[in-house]
C-alpha cells in the first residue's frame, strides 16, 4: 500500500480534502485564521495541480452565493470561511440547504466580536445551527481532510443533499502541524465518482430553480424534506464513517465519538479538539479508579438524539461543555443533549468555557469531571455556569 | 416574406403576473429575442422574480435561477465558472436584476463581477425605484420623484438627489461594453445586445422599464413614456464601449422635461421652478454627454 504523510496544517489538510475532491469551483474570501485554506488552494491552482476554478469573490457572502450558481449550475463547489464571514453568509447558508446543493464548507471557528477576538470558540457555527446546514466538528488535522472526502459523499447521496461544514478550531488545528495521511488520488476517486446531479441549470432542459410558491403549497412539504433529508443523514454520516474505514482504514465513530464508556458513570460531552485534551484527563482519571468517560459529538446537525439517548441511558451525571454562549440559558449542545434525556433521571449539567481562544486545561476539564461526579452523588445544585472565569476561585 | 426589425422568436411566453403595461415584461422579452435559447437567467428579488409565475408556472423558456437580493453579480460568476469548469463557452449568462437589486444593495456583488472580467450580461432593468416592494425610493429614482418613502407631504420631502448613474459606473471599472437601452426603442436595445455576444467580457445594460403603477402611468402610455424620456434627453440611449462613448440615438424633435414629466403623477407636485431647475440639469447632463463623445472618440489612434 502506497500512501504519502506529510506534515500539515488543519487549513492545509482541508486544502488537500478539497483538492482530492476534485472540486470544480472555489469562490472564497479571506478571513483570519480561514485565509491559508484558500492560500493553499491558489498555490495548487499556480501550480497546475488543481483543476478547479478559484473565483476570488468580494464577501463571504458572495463567496456562497457563487457557490450557489456553481452548485446549481451541476458542478462540486468549495469555499472556506470563519466567524465574521460565516456571520455574512447566513442569509445564503438558508438558501444553499433551502435549495438542496451539497457544498461542503470548510469553517475555521472563531469568536465573534466585539471585542474583537480571532481564537478559537464555536459561537460562529453554532449560531448558525437553524439554516439545514449539517455540522460536523472535527478533532485533528487528519480528521479534518478526511471529514471533506466524507463531506462530499453524505452531501451528495440522493437521500441528504444537504450542505455541509467541517469545522476546526481556529490556530489550535488551522495553525497547528501534525502527520498526516494524504490519500491516494485514485482510491479518493472511486470512493468520490463525478458530481452529476440530476436537475441543473441547462439550456437544454430549461427549469426554474426556487420559484414562489403560496402558503397553500408545497413550501412546507419542501421544508419537510430537508427535515427528512436530515435524519437519513444521521444513518448516512454512520455509515459513511465505516466505508471510509474499510476504503482508507480510518474511522471517526461517524456522528459520534465514544471514549472510554465502558462501566463509566460520569460522562462528559464535548466537540471539537478539546476532545483530546479531555481523553488525556479520563485517562489519567481512570487510573485513579473513577469511572469516567467521554462522549465528543462530531455531528451537531443533525443532532444524533436517538443514539446519544442509548449512550447516555444509564449513566449516573452528565456533564456539556460548552465552548460558545446563548445570553440568557446554558449552551446549545447542553440544551440539546438535556432535552436528548428527557424524562430519564440522569442529572445534566452545563458548562460554558475557553470563548475568544481562553485555554481548557486538562486542570479545568479534571474540576469539571469532579463537579460531574459531584452531582451524580449529590444532585444538581445549577442548571449550568460559566467556568474559567478571570477571579473565579470556584474554576 | 416578412421583414421584420426585431427577431420573431419568442422565449417568453404569455401568462406572466405583471401589471398592465409593465415596461420590465418588454425588457425581458426583448433580452430573450436578442439572446435566444442558449441562455441561462438569474433573477434576484425584484418584480421580475414574482412575474414568471407561481410555481409551478414559468414563463420563461430559458433555464432560470432565482436568488437573494443583493448577488446577482456573485450568481452570473458562479454559472459562468461552473459552464467553464463544464467547458461550457457558448451559453450566455445573463443576471436580469431592478434598478435596486442592481445600483443599492447589488452593487457590490456586481462591482466584484465586473472587476474580474465575468463574460456575462448583466441588464439593470430600471423601473426608478423598488416596485416590488410597493415603490420606494432607489438611487436610481430621478430627482423630483413621488414615491411612498420620499412622499410630498407638507414639508415636499419629494426625492431632492439625483439619480445615480450606473452606466458611469461601470466605465470605470474599464468594462468592455456598457449601454443605456430602453422598452421604447427594442431595434436599437437588441443590437446592443448582439454586439454585446461578440464581447467576451461583462456586458452591464442600463434598461429604462416604464412601471405605470409606480410612476401613476396610464398603462397605455407605457411605452410613450419611455420614448419622452428618451426624446427629452432624461434618458439618452448611449454605449461606451472600452471607455469610447457613443450615443445611438439623436432626438430629432424638441421635448421638454415638462412634457415627459406631464403623463407621470410622481412628478406633479412640481412646481414651474421646480421643473425649470430639473431641466437646466439634463440640459447640462446632454452637453457632458456630447462632450464626452466627441472627446473620447478623439481618443481613437487612426
Amino acid at each position: 500500500m502506497i500512501f504519502m504523510m506529510k506534515m500539515l496544517t488543519g487549513n492545509y489538510a482541508s486544502a488537500w480534502g478539497a483538492k482530492l475532491a476534485r472540486v470544480k469551483v472555489v469562490a472564497a474570501y479571506p478571513i483570519t485564521p480561514q485565509t491559508t485554506i484558500v492560500e493553499k488552494i491558489a498555490e495548487f491552482i499556480a501550480n497546475g495541480e488543481f483543476e478547479g476554478r478559484y473565483i476570488r469573490v468580494e464577501s463571504e457572502h458572495s463567496a456562497m452565493a457563487a457557490c450557489i450558481a456553481a452548485e446549481n449550475t451541476g458542478v462540486r463547489t468549495f469555499t472556506a470561511t470563519s466567524s465574521q464571514g460565516l456571520a455574512l453568509m447566513h442569509e445564503m447558508l438558508h438558501w444553499a440547504s433551502g435549495a438542496r446543493l451539497p457544498i461542503v464548507m470548510s469553517v475555521v471557528n472563531r469568536a465573534l466580536g466585539p471585542p474583537w477576538s480571532i481564537w478559537s470558540d464555536q459561537q460562529d457555527t453554532i449560531s448558525q445551527r437553524d439554516t439545514g446546514w449539517i455540522q460536523i466538528y472535527t478533532e485533528n488535522n487528519q480528521e479534518v481532510l478526511d471529514s471533506i472526502i466524507m463531506a462530499y459523499r453524505i452531501a451528495e447521496n440522493e437521500n441528504v443533499l444537504l450542505p455541509i461544514m467541517v469545522i476546526e478550531d481556529a490556530f489550535i488545528l488551522s495553525h497547528t502541524m501534525e502527520p498526516v495521511e494524504i490519500p491516494e488520488q485514485e482510491k479518493v476517486d472511486m470512493f468520490l465518482p463525478e458530481y452529476d446531479p440530476r436537475y441543473k441549470l441547462d439550456p437544454a432542459v430549461p427549469m426554474g430553480f426556487g420559484s414562489l410558491v403560496m402558503p397553500e403549497g408545497p413550501f412546507m412539504e419542501y421544508k419537510f424534506k430537508g427535515q427528512e433529508a436530515m435524519e437519513n443523514a444521521m444513518n448516512i454520516i454512520d455509515e459513511v464513517d465505516m466505508l471510509y474505514k474499510e476504503n482508507f482504514g480510518r474511522s471517526y465513530g461517524g456522528t459520534v465519538e465514544e471514549y472510554r464508556l465502558d462501566g463509566a458513570e460520569n460522562v462528559l460531552v464535548i466537540m471539537g479538539s478539546v476532545a483530546s485534551t479531555a481523553k488525556d484527563v479520563v485517562d489519567k482519571l481512570r487510573n485513579e479508579g473513577k469511572n469516567v468517560g467521554l462522549v465528543r459529538i462530531r455531528s451537531f446537525r443533525p443532532f444524533p438524539y436517538k443514539r446519544l439517548r442509548y449512550i447516555l441511558k444509564n449513566r449516573k451525571s452528565v456533564g456539556v461543555f460548552d465552548r460558545s454562549y446563548t445570553f440568557g440559558y446554558g449552551g446549545a449542545l447542553f440544551t440539546e443533549v438535556r432535552s436528548t434525556l428527557y424524562g430519564l433521571s440522569t442529572p445534566v449539567k452545563g458548562y460554558i468555557g475557553g470563548l475568544g481562544g481562553r485555554d481548557i486545561t486538562t486542570g479545568l476539564l479534571e474540576k469539571i469531571f469532579m463537579d460531574i461526579i459531584r452531582i451524580g452523588n449529590e444532585g444538581i445544585d445549577r442548571d449550568y455556569e460559566w467556568v474559567g472565569l478571570i477571579g473565579d476561585k470556584r474554576w | 416574406m416578412k421583414n421584420l426589425t426585431i427577431p420573431e422568436e419568442e422565449y417568453m411566453l404569455p401568462g406572466h403576473t405583471a401589471c398592465l403595461g409593465c415596461g420590465a415584461t418588454l425588457a425581458m422579452r426583448y433580452t430573450l429575442k436578442a439572446l435566444g435559447k442558449n441562455t441561462i437567467i438569474t433573477i434576484p428579488a425584484c418584480c421580475w422574480a414574482v412575474i414568471p409565475g407561481v410555481y409551478p408556472s414559468r414563463t420563461l423558456e430559458v433555464p432560470l435561477l432565482y436568488t437573494a437580493f443583493e448577488v446577482t453579480g456573485a450568481a452570473v460568476s458562479g454559472i459562468r465558472q461552473a459552464l467553464s469548469a463544464k467547458g461550457i463557452e457558448d451559453v450566455n449568462v445573463v443576471g436580469f436584476a431592478g434598478d435596486g437589486g442592481t445600483a443599492d444593495i447589488g452593487i457590490q456583488s456586481l462591482s466584484g463581477a465586473v472587476e474580474r472580467g465575468e463574460d456575462i450580461f448583466y441588464i439593470m432593468y430600471d423601473n426608478e425605484a423598488y416596485m416590488n416592494t410597493g415603490i420606494q425610493r432607489s438611487s436610481s429614482t430621478p430627482k423630483g420623484a413621488w414615491t411612498t418613502t420620499t412622499q410630498v407631504g407638507k414639508v415636499r420631502d419629494w426625492k431632492k438627489e439625483k439619480k445615480k448613474n450606473m452606466v458611469e459606473i461601470m466605465a470605470a471599472h474599464g468594462i468592455p461594453y456598457t449601454a443605456t437601452a430602453s422598452i421604447a426603442f427594442p431595434e436599437d436595445f437588441i443590437k446592443k445586445l448582439e454586439k454585446g455576444k461578440k464581447i467576451k467580457g461583462p456586458k452591464f445594460y442600463h434598461v429604462f422599464s416604464t412601471c405605470p403603477t409606480g410612476w401613476l402611468v396610464s398603462p397605455n402610455k407605457s411605452v410613450e413614456v419611455a420614448r419622452l424620456a428618451v426624446d427629452s434627453k432624461v434618458f439618452p440611449l448611449y454605449e461606451v464601449e472600452n471607455g469610447i462613448y457613443n450615443i445611438t440615438y439623436m432626438p430629432k424633435k424638441e421635448v421638454s422635461v415638462k412634457e415627459y414629466f406631464s403623463l407621470q403623477g410622481r412628478f406633479r407636485h412640481l412646481t414651474e421652478d421646480e421643473i425649470n431647475e430639473i431641466q437646466k440639469e439634463v440640459d447640462e447632463s446632454w452637453r457632458i454627454l456630447i462632450e464626452k463623445e466627441k472627446w473620447s472618440k478623439s481618443l481613437i489612434k487612426v
